[in-house]
């Protein structure tokens, strides 16, 4: 497929005004995700009031599906149990690495316009960046990579 | 035909693309647009022609046996030898050693010269624009014996600042390690002055000439490095071999940077008596095939003539440059006045990984990212680039196919 057909409208809007931009004053959990070969370096707090996701914000230098994927992450995972959130995390990565099936029952919401990302390799990486920095935040651990 | 003669006439370009199969490949049902020859080029049929023969009636180990084949590839693998020292104008054959490439070429001088000659105190002078492949060697034997690294700086424009260079140098410097052609830049640095600047202090330098030997004449007698180092893969050959070049006074007294079979006199449990150069730094069995078909596309190049292949490309670039400072949202990173065939750019607003996957979709294959030189990019505050790079094979009509790819992805980002 073309990459074309990934950047759709919804994709590129929110790369362009990303949701949930900035870092958390009172933040309880972070984490900052690398992908050392493309570039795409994000920063993720997350406040936790025990187990729901209160609010979320991230910053960064990153490609547009990486951005995006952010924005939208931090979107439909706020208000989110944390365990719920981790879920997604799970479907997340299993749909832009061709393991889910979209037709079927999912958490994604929106965000299965990243599906077709488990067509081009070399971008699953970016969309799956910040899912993994998620991840890392919640186990509270700093770093993520995809690496 | 003289020199000039040759440099007068103009490349016919679309008689050699013919040469190279790959061109014609079709990418997503569009002509294939291959502009990331700095990381690879490709390979021209007399090449690949060179390799199958010798695939299918030349090889057996060299240097061992005394039957025919094994005569035939020491035979032919000596000849590759000497066409790499025409190349370079080397004063001796035995001055050029067969590695695996650049990397290997510099870590072999790394730890075969400053693992013996390094001290604690002493200085190594880098510089700004080097590939990773031309820090991280030192780094690794300057930590190991105390050593320091010290840094020219470049300008806006991402050339080497001469003067701060000279002011390096103190009793404690001990080697100069430097590119010739910026990979992420094009910059061509002012080598032979630096060189000589260098030795006004005794001290050696190494030349990563990875960017250079493909697109411009090397002569590495009147450049006076000490050594030199370049890949067979950038130069319309095969990956896995690659040349370092080294005066043999300097050769001579370095250690082996890796012991083994064919670099040997005598070996008992006791001691062990090295070869003479080159076979000292050749140790187990070489990619022979690999440097010979590099003499293949030595032999290609030098027809063609480094000179006019020079000529072509900046004429490339030139063109590729004025088209770019015209878009706006388009900047240019890396605008020296001496240049090979590299352009970085940034495009406002958009990652240069969104390009790069923009660009495959219109057939336009370009390099995307930090290129192994993140002091570059720390330099020009930008996490990654956009390049695309020329080859003599390149033709304007692709330039213009960049040029309106590049627009497609500003109006999707717009």
């Amino acid at each position: 497929m073309d990459s074309r057909q990934l950047y759709q409208e919804m994709i590129l809007e929110h790369n362009k005004k990303p949701r949930n931009w900035g870092m958390l004053g009172d933040a309880t959990h972070k984490a900052e995700g690398l992908n050392p070969l493309c570039g795409d370096h994000i920063h993720l707090s997350l406040k936790l009031n025990g187990d729901q996701v209160e609010a979320v914000g991230f910053e960064g230098e990153a490609c547009a599906i990486c951005k995006a994927s952010a924005s939208m992450m931090t979107v439909a995972v706020k208000g989110k149990s944390k365990a719920d959130a981790e879920q997604m995390v799970q479907e997340f990565r299993d749909m832009t690495t061709g393991k889910l099936d979209t037709a079927g029952p999912h958490h994604l919401g929106r965000l299965t316009v990243f599906s077709g990302v488990s067509e081009l390799p070399t971008r699953v990486k970016c969309a799956i960046l910040p899912w993994h920095t998620l991840h890392a935040a919640f186990a509270g651990s700093d770093t993520a990579s995809t690496e | 035909m003289s020199a000039r003669d040759k440099l007068a006439t103009p490349l016919d370009v679309v008689a050699l693309r013919r040469d190279f199969p790959i061109l014609s490949l079709k990418i997503k049902d569009k002509p294939l647009i291959f502009l990331d020859n700095a990381a690879s080029s490709q390979m021209p049929q007399a090449v690949i022609d060179r390799w199958v023969k010798y695939r299918s009636a030349q090889h057996a180990n060299i240097h061992r046996a005394v039957h025919y084949l094994s005569e035939t590839a020491t035979a032919e693998y000596e000849k590759a030898r000497l066409k790499v020292q025409a190349f370079i104008n080397a004063k001796e054959s035995r001055e050029c050693i067969f590695t695996s490439g650049t990397t290997d070429g510099i870590n072999l001088v790394a730890q075969g010269y400053g693992r013996k000659f390094f001290k604690a105190g002493d200085e190594i002078i880098l510089t700004t624009l080097e590939h990773h492949s031309n820090i991280v060697p030192w780094q690794m034997v300057a930590d190991e014996r105390g050593a320091k690294i010290r840094v020219v700086p470049i300008n806006d424009r991402g050339e080497l600042l001469v003067e701060d260079y000279r002011k390096l140098f103190n009793a404690n410097t001990k080697f100069v390690a430097m590119t010739h052609v910026s990979n992420a830049l094009g910059t061509i640095t002012p080598v032979r002055e630096m060189i000589a600047i260098a030795h006004e202090h005794g001290v050696p330098v190494l030349v990563d000439g990875a960017q250079a030997a493909p697109h411009l004449k090397v002569d590495v007698q009147d450049l006076d490095c000490d050594f030199y180092a370049f890949s067979g893969h950038k130069l319309c050959g095969p990956t896995g071999i690659g040349v370092l070049y080294g005066k043999a006074a300097l050769l001579e007294k370095m250690q082996p940077f890796k012991g083994g079979g064919d670099m040997i006199l005598s070996v008992t449990f006791e001691k062990t008596t090295y070869a003479p150069i080159p076979a000292k730094f050749e140790a187990g069995t070489p990619p022979i095939g690999e440097a010979i078909t590099l003499g293949a596309a030595i032999d290609y190049l030098t027809a063609i003539g480094i000179e006019r292949i020079a000529a072509h490309e900046t004429d490339l670039l030139d063109y590729a440059t004025d088209q770019l400072n015209r878009m706006p949202g388009v900047r240019l990173i890396g605008t020296a006045e001496k240049k090979a065939a590299v352009l970085s750019f940034a495009l406002d607003g958009v990652h240069p990984h969104d390009v790069g996957s923009l660009l495959n979709d219109d057939g336009v294959a370009i390099r995307t990212g930090h290129h192994c030189a993140q002091p570059v990019m720390q330099r020009f505050k930008v996490p990654a680039t956009s390049r695309a790079s020329f080859a003599f094979y390149n033709t304007m009509d692709e330039v213009d196919a960049l040029v309106a790819s590049i627009g497609r992805v500003q109006k999707l980002f717009a």
